[in-house]
């Protein structure tokens, strides 16, 4: 017989929560230290209630897009301009390659100081966080374009912007797109750093919300928001990656 | 041998001691040594020779490709420096955009030319897709093509802008022996109807008799030319023609004297 491939790990997942609550009640823990499943589930059914959850979803996921968009608007640009001018790639590229190893926290002392506690600095966290993996990533894709494309479509007459429109971008998409994913992974935890460390007066995100459970020793709470957290980000990729790159790799042919 | 003094139409391209070396992993390899030549308007042209001969080489610094390291490359009154719509290249390998369906690749050529209009651009298009047998493929990814439909396929994007000079590179290699039959007469009778100038690289000695104006014979390490043959049959010309037989074996034995006596040295 042949089971759906869900049937395996939804059955692991169940054995999982349900061996934790019983250790937890069973095996003289601190359920302050270690709340088991059912009270992070029924302090998740009371943030629902009230809205709590929701709206810190809400505040995170705009400040979320908007330092993506910006990261990735700035990114695909410069990117393209390092893999096109040398001496572009030899300061920019070589500056954004040491960046992209920086873990973006340490941007937060200087956002504050900036921008003070305002939404300008989280962005500004996010921007940071995600616009060197995509400098990065559009720069390798776009010197990785197999050089055959560039010159048929040179004889055939193409040059200039319409090189880069026709051929350079559409060839370098699949690595554009793991930049973009890449970037995206990197802002969402340079934003739950930003709210975390820093009490942002213009809005009470996820990250503030968990910083409050710690606050005032609820773990269920801080427990819940990190289940939020994770989901959201498997969402986004079940929603919007995944789809893109299958589509991409099925239309050229790439699926194995 | 011909010389060009002789010849009332003008040359397209000339070539004038072209020297092109490479140094690549292997070592320093001088592909193409000394080479002049004129290439008149409206000639069929097919160079042959052994593997590594410096042929593809020789098309890619007609397209302005590569850049000679001695030597000098005119198209007209002009010298060859990059790379443009009036020397198109049919590569060895296919070189199809895989973003692209069928017909979007043969549409890639013609819509960078904007005196046509998409209607035009469109009708020329499924014409030369069906010219190559692929009328019903139009949709079709490259990766859904066998390798010699891509092949085909890449025929047609060559064939349709109409360039001035057209550059092939092995352009039937990966096709049947039918399909290939009825593409000679094909581009033939596109040669003679649009008098564009082919410069045709093959290692079918019979193919190159049947479509060249002449032959060229290149030997290699380092590429230089040989020898070359006048072809003076009337077009068109039919694979299975005597005389044309004769002219290959004629041309046969020329390729492969030299190649005993490079054995032997
Ligand atoms: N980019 C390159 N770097 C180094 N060597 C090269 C390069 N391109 C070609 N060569 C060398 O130049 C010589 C001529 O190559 P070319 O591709 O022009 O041969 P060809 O006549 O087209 O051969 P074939 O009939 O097998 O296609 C070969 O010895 C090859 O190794
Ligand atoms: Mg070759």
């Amino acid at each position: 017989m042949k089971l759906h491939r869900s049937v395996i790990p939804t059955l692991l997942a169940l054995l999982f929560v349900g061996g934790w609550e019983w250790f937890v009640r069973f095996g003289h823990v601190n359920e302050v230290l270690v709340p088991p499943p059912s009270h992070i589930l029924s302090w998740f059914w009371e943030s629902l209630r009230n809205g709590e959850i929701l709206s810190a979803t809400l505040v995170t996921m705009r400040r979320l897009l908007i330092g993506f968009a910006i990261g990735a608007a700035l990114g695909i640009p410069l990117g393209a301009l390092c893999a096109r001018v040398r001496w572009v790639r030899d300061t920019l590229g070589v500056l954004a390659l040491g960046l992209q190893t920086l873990p973006s926290v340490c941007w937060v002392p200087l956002a504050l100081l900036w921008f003070g506690q305002q939404e300008s600095a989280v962005l500004f966290v996010v921007v940071m966080g995600t616009v060197w993996a995509v400098v990065i990533a559009v720069q390798e894709s776009v010197l990785s374009v197999h050089p055959l494309y560039l010159r048929a479509a040179m004889t055939m007459g193409s040059k200039g912007t319409h090189l880069w429109t026709h051929v350079i971008f559409p060839a370098a998409l699949p690595g554009i797109l793991s930049g973009m994913k890449q970037g995206w992974a990197f802002a969402w935890r340079s934003l739950m750093a930003a709210e975390i460390f820093v009490v942002i007066l213009t809005g009470f995100g996820l990250g503030s919300l968990l910083h409050a459970g710690r606050e005032l020793l609820r773990m269920d709470q801080v427990m819940g928001v990190m289940v939020v957290v994770v989901a959201v980000g498997l969402l986004a990729d079940l929603i919007f990656f995944a789809p893109i790159e299958r589509w991409l790799r099925r239309s050229r042919g790439l699926e194995r | 041998m011909s010389s060009s003094k002789d010849r009332a139409t003008p040359a397209a391209l000339t070539l004038r001691n072209v020297t092109k070396h490479f140094n690549g992993a292997a070592g320093h390899v001088t592909a193409v040594e000394d080479i002049s030549l004129d290439v008149r308007e409206g000639e069929f042209l097919v160079l042959v020779g052994p593997s590594g001969c410096g042929k593809s080489t020789l098309l890619n610094l007609l397209a302005g490709l590569e850049h000679t390291d001695e030597g000098k490359i005119q198209l007209g009154e002009e010298p060859v420096r990059s790379p443009g719509r009036d020397r198109l290249v049919m590569f060895q390998q296919d070189a199809l955009f895989p973003w692209l369906n069928a017909l979007e690749n043969v549409m890639f050529g013609l819509r960078l030319k904007p005196d046509l209009t998409e209607e035009e651009r469109l009708e020329a298009a499924r014409y030369y897709l069906t010219l190559v047998g692929l009328g019903d493929k139009e949709k079709a990814r490259p990766h859904e093509l066998s390798g010699g439909m891509r092949q085909r396929v890449a025929l047609a994007r060559s064939l349709a802008p109409n360039p001035r000079v057209l550059l092939m590179d092995e352009p039937f290699s990966a096709l049947d022996a039918l399909t290939r039959d009825q593409l000679y007469g094909d581009i033939q009778k596109i040669f003679m109807n649009r008098k564009k100038t082919i410069i045709l690289v093959t290692h079918n000695i019979r193919e190159a008799v049947c479509l060249g104006d002449r032959v060229v014979l290149l030997s290699p390490h380092p590429g230089r030319i040989q020898q070359i043959f006048d072809i003076k049959l009337p077009r068109p010309r039919r694979m299975n023609d005597p005389a044309l037989a004769t002219l290959a074996a004629e041309v046969t034995a020329a390729l492969s004297s030299h190649l005993d006596s490079s054995k032997i040295s």
